[in-house]
């Protein structure tokens, strides 16, 4: 067993784990014939040599990589508008955590396309959003590996995560608390038994060929997300599973389907995970974007998940269908044309995955739209599919048809006993909750008399909003502080290129002081002005 | 090429043992360091015996308890690497005819041995089973030692880390000496469903030792060990202890971690004992048992000193009856046919606990005959997904897929080749269970059916319930393989408890006539009165005979290794 080496002890584990004690022996069975890794480090799970040429078949928690993503660099100062009120005031946008080139992303009203309106003239879109995130955990769901992302492949794993035979899951308990405090952000009930089921299927990047989720008792139902027009998009339920590793496609055509080899990362194997699941309540890409923006953010807040795309700790994947409207005229008047449109059964739905942004979400429902509509159009039918969406063509690419429904053979997990929550501990998170961003809107305009468009800007980021309220707690006027911060301060931070509005060397109570200044004319705003660039850097 | 076979260790061992350890450290049967592993002996052909009834006789002096064995360890008086020794040599006389064991680690054994040696010298303290001899059935992860669970597809399988009862049992002094055979993952009741060849009941070797901990149950009978570890998902423990005229118990479901348990059907599965009496059971049920940081289901109720409690029996002697006041309810359900030996044995149970003081009385138990669909419904469900990880990707041996091109052809030709055709047969009746428009009407129902017959609390004012283990004695070896149903129908009275998850002891209770094989009652107690149930075990065996019964083959052991330990 040369080239041993154990495996890295568990970061902060909340349950016990085998990761401390174990030793190289943790590889497979085979290991022991075969000879000691490259380089002296032994690589549990990693088998290079078998080609993968059969499709994923299941349907959600698996990101399939294939080429690399570059990295844009995060900048959380961005901001945006309110729907409606967008037209009214400049300014940058936010996509996924991430600036989008160019300081564009702010969300694009519905396309102006002639193909796209000809199509919902005679069609309504119908979308579902799934969201999976990754729960801010320090260790896995079910052990106590570490969840931080690792140089090497394979290096945070334990024969729990691999699945080892006689292993045995156990329950995180600080997962457990986000999960059920991302539903209540959510508005969902969270309620106090909920049950852990194996999903069986088999795939290469679940190591035990079933994943542990919850399936017939999920931890939370029945929650919304309220947009900025006010309509509220219902959360059908929240559930708790874990992640599965991560493939990636070598030789031939470098996918999933015609790679000559397929290399395995069971680094991410095992990470908790909270599937949030939309009611099929959206009817346009913006609608669709600016769901997925707003869960974004309630979660952020709620300090449950980085919520970042581009990392893959928030995946989205969009279901999209077409019906009929009623021909114009058909009812007796507008509202008995709106109920006959309600009665319509949902048209045959296609599931697109990988959608990486926000604004990929937007553009990827229309597209479907469009393309949707020229299939019916064209007297053909659609087929349950489930298809890519590719950012270089802006368009959805067909992975695979389903044929029928998968059957995941679900039954209880008899390793987990049903999770129970008291009231007292449920009570006790939900204490915990900071304010929301929708309460922290409903507060700027009620209390400090902003316009609903600068509570929207402030409280699109936490980090951002935190910061007002201390320059307001500091002592300056609110609109005036609002000001500052949503201009002149978001445009210094931003070229500064400094990761968020808190990170600037400006304090808010010197910012305060500042503010308090110009506005009993101590010092002009425009000297204040020259002064923020360095404010901002070296701090006052 | 080091070979596995104890025949092999056997032309080793005199010159072998003298020595210190090799720092190569590999025994010619623990492939820890070694290359790939030789072809499995092939099964040994089963000895022709007469039967034993005839030969059969109570010893005119026991073997050395576990108690007695770790007594003296702990004393000084004997040295845990003699028991050792002792102990392999037993082995390797046994093996040819039993084929008891699928791996011998007899250096690990030994280094252990010395270690509880060196800690006595020192004054330090040693555990309760100090330098006891300890079988392990090859389902339960040991470090380093190859835990097959009698799967071809496992037949490389190298633990990194050791199963909680198997750790527990090493700290409190036991030495594992190996491995042993059983029915692939569990699932059988004969332990012929082993990839590596049946294991041959020490009272008839023509007979099967039961199943599916039937390599643990035969070391134990044929006194190489005496005290083996085994599992009992639906009777594994209990039959075979049955078959082969040892004491087995299985405790509540959650009283013992599973980690470390190659899982068979998670809800079900415990880790059980088999040993030459109740006493020695209940050390090691005691050092087993409690929770684990690595098992959510191992409960967090306080572990009784089960000892204790046999030793209150044994002081009540001299005065009250040691069963005085409790009842115990006598199942019997004609639904459920058992031959004369098993019902005879039963009656007699009746009349023995009466001495002892119990009051008895029949109780009827209306579910029974569905225990065993249930059974057959969830068990293999869980199973469905439970061995599903064998597929050659990362766990299963892919030697059955030889030339596979495709992922799928390396699953189909490493599940269809490396595993059995009972556990295949399981597999599927799973996975139809599971399968949408099956689901409800059979894991539903099978779920709902939760207890099938036992409830997990006994009422109407009964303590404990008897029965008999299984409704016959051992069957002949290739009996079972006409009909996979009539086998399961024979798990009729241990699956019932272990649907409900009770704890429960088998007992050697009598002989059947005409075979002249042991026959056993179980006691049923309640969910975690692991204690009463040993108690009641306790106080029939002090009142009986039919546990000091030693199988002639375990004479011939003894007379072989004092043998080989002249020679050497």
């Amino acid at each position: 067993m040369s080239g041993a080496r154990p495996l890295r002890p568990a970061v902060a584990a909340f349950v016990a784990c085998g990761c401390a004690p174990v030793r190289a022996a943790a590889r497979p069975a085979r290991a022991v014939r075969r000879p000691a890794a490259v380089g002296g480090r032994v690589r549990p799970a990693l088998r290079p040599a078998v080609s993968l040429p059969i499709p994923h078949p299941h349907s959600s928690s698996s990101t399939t990589t294939t080429t690399t993503t570059t990295t844009t660099t995060t900048s959380a100062v961005a901001a945006s508008a309110p729907p409606g009120k967008r037209a009214k005031k400049g300014g940058g946008g936010r996509d996924g955590g991430a600036k989008r080139g160019g300081g564009r992303g702010r969300e694009k009203a519905d396309s102006t396309s002639p193909e796209l309106a000809a199509a919902l003239e005679k069609y309504e879109p119908v979308i579902g959003i799934e969201v999976h995130v990754q729960l801010a955990t320090a260790s896995k769901a079910f052990c106590g590996c570490a969840t931080a992302p690792s140089r090497l492949p394979n290096n945070h794993v334990c024969p729990v995560c691999l699945g080892h035979p006689g292993s045995l899951p156990r329950l995180n308990a600080r997962m457990v608390e986000l999960a059920a405090k991302a539903g209540m952000a959510l508005n969902c009930a969270v309620h106090p038994v909920s049950v852990f089921d194996r999903k069986n299927y088999f795939y290469a990047d679940t190591p035990k060929n079933y994943q542990i989720s919850q399936y017939g008792r999920p931890l939370a139902t029945g929650g919304h997300v309220t947009l900025g027009s006010g309509k509220r998009i219902g959360v059908t339920r929240l559930h708790v599973e874990e992640d599965s590793g991560k493939m990636t496609h070598l030789g031939g055509g470098g996918s999933v389907t015609d790679a000559a080899y397929s290399l395995i990362d069971y680094n991410r194997a095992g990470v908790g995970l909270a599937e949030i699941v939309s009611e099929p309540e959206m009817r346009s890409g913006a609608e669709a974007a600016e769901y997925g923006r707003e869960l974004q953010r309630v979660l952020r807040y709620a300090a449950v998940t980085d919520g970042n795309m581009q990392d893959g700790s928030l995946r989205c994947d969009v279901n999209v269908s077409l019906r009929r409207r009623p021909p114009p005229g058909s009812g007796a008047d507008a509202a008995a044309e709106a109920a006959a449109l309600d009665a319509t059964p949902f048209g045959t739905k296609v599931e697109v995955k990988n959608v990486n942004s926000f604004a990929a979400v937007h553009r990827g429902v229309e597209f479907e739209i469009t393309r949707q509509a020229a299939v019916l159009d064209a007297g053909g039918s659609l087929d349950q599919e489930t298809r890519t969406w590719d950012d270089k063509s802006a368009s959805t690419i067909l992975l695979r048809v389903k044929e029928g429904d998968a059957d995941y053979r679900y039954f209880p997990e008899p390793d987990l006993p049903p999770l129970t929550l008291s009231a007292e501990t449920l009570a006790a998170w939900r204490a915990g909750l900071p304010e929301l961003p929708a309460e922290k809107r409903a507060r700027y305009v009620a209390d400090l008399g902003l316009s609903e468009y600068d509570a929207w800007v402030l409280a699109d980021d936490e980090g951002t909003a935190r910061y007002f309220d201390d320059v307001v707690a500091a002592g300056a006027d609110a609109k005036a502080a609002a000001n500052w911060v949503m201009g002149d301060l978001l445009k210094e931070v931003r070229a500064a290129k400094l990761e968020s509005v808190p990170a600037c060397a400006l304090r808010p109570d010197a910012l305060a002081e500042m503010v308090v200044m110009i506005t009993g004319g101590v010092i002009s705003g425009k000297i204040a002005k020259g002064l923020l660039p360095e404010l901002v850097v070296s701090g006052g | 090429m080091a070979s596995r076979s104890p025949l092999a260790y056997a032309a080793l061992l005199p010159r072998h043992l003298p020595l210190a350890a090799d720092p190569a450290g590999a025994s010619p049967f623990c492939r820890r360091l070694a290359g790939p592993p030789p072809p499995r002996p092939p099964p040994p052909p089963p000895r022709r015996r007469a039967p034993a009834t005839l030969r059969a006789t109570a010893a005119a002096a026991d073997p050395p308890s576990a108690a007695s064995m770790a007594a003296a360890v702990r004393s000084g008086a004997v040295t845990a690497e003699a028991l050792t020794v002792a102990a392999l040599r037993r082995l390797t006389a046994a093996e040819p005819t039993l084929h008891a064991f699928l791996t011998v680690d007899a250096d690990g054994a030994l280094a252990a041995a010395r270690a509880v040696d060196a800690a006595v010298a020192a004054g330090r303290p040693v555990g309760p089973l100090a330098g006891v001899p300890l079988a392990v059935k090859d389902n339960l992860c040991t470090a380093g030692i190859p835990t097959t669970a009698a799967s071809a597809c496992l037949a490389n399988h190298v633990p990194a880390y050791t199963a909680t009862a198997v750790a527990r049992a090493v700290a409190a002094g036991a030495v594992v000496l190996g491995k042993t055979n059983m029915d692939e993952f569990g699932m059988g009741s004969s332990t012929e469903r082993s990839a590596f060849g049946p294991t041959a009941n020490p009272w008839d070797t023509a007979r099967v030792p039961g199943g599916s901990s039937g390599g643990s149950a035969a070391a134990v009978a044929a006194g190489v060990t005496p005290l083996a570890l085994g599992t009992d998902t639906g009777g594994s423990v209990r039959q075979p202890a049955a078959h082969c005229g040892v004491t087995g118990y299985k405790p509540s479901y959650g009283r013992v971690s599973r980690h470390g348990l190659l899982a068979y059907a998670s809800s079900l599965d415990t880790v059980g004992v088999l040993a030459a009496s109740v006493a020695d059971a209940a050390l090691l049920a005691r050092v087993m048992a409690g929770p684990d940081a690595f098992d959510a289901t191992a409960v967090g109720d306080a572990v009784p000193d089960y000892t204790a409690a046999l030793a209150a029996v044994d002081a009540a002697a001299g005065g009250a009856p040691p069963l005085a006041g409790l009842t115990v309810g006598v199942v019997t359900d004609e639904r459920v046919a058992v031959d004369a030996a098993a019902a005879g044995a039963v009656a007699a149970a009746v009349a023995t606990l009466r001495s002892l003081g119990a009051a008895t009385r029949p109780v009827a138990l209306p579910r029974l005959p569905s225990a065993v669909a249930a059974y057959y419904v969830l068990a293999p469900a869980e199973a469905s997904a439970n061995l599903a990880r064998y597929d050659g990707l990362r766990y299963g041996d892919r030697g059955a897929a030889a030339g596979a091109g495709t992922v799928g052809e390396l699953v189909a030709g490493t599940r269809g080749g490396g595993l059995g055709a009972e556990t295949r047969r399981r597999i599927l009746l799973g996975t139809y269970a599971l399968s949408a428009g099956y689901h409800d009407a059979l894991y539903g129902r099978g779920a709902g059916g939760g207890g099938g017959g036992f409830p997990r609390r006994l009422g109407g004012g009964v303590d404990v319930l008897v029965s008999p283990v299984a409704p016959a004695a051992a069957p002949r070896l290739g009996a079972g393989d006409a009909s996979p149903t009539a086998v399961y129908a024979a798990d009729a009275l241990t699956v019932p408890p272990s649907l409900a998850g009770l704890p429960a002891v088998a007992v050697p209770a009598g002989v059947c006539a005409a075979t002249g094989m042991p026959v056993g009652v179980q006691f049923v107690g309640p969910a975690m009165a692991d204690a009463l149930v040993l108690r009641v075990a306790h106080a029939f065996q002090g009142a009986t005979d039919w546990h000091r019964r030693r199988p002639p083959l375990a004479d011939e052991v003894a007379a072989a290794a004092s043998a080989a330990a002249a020679v050497a």
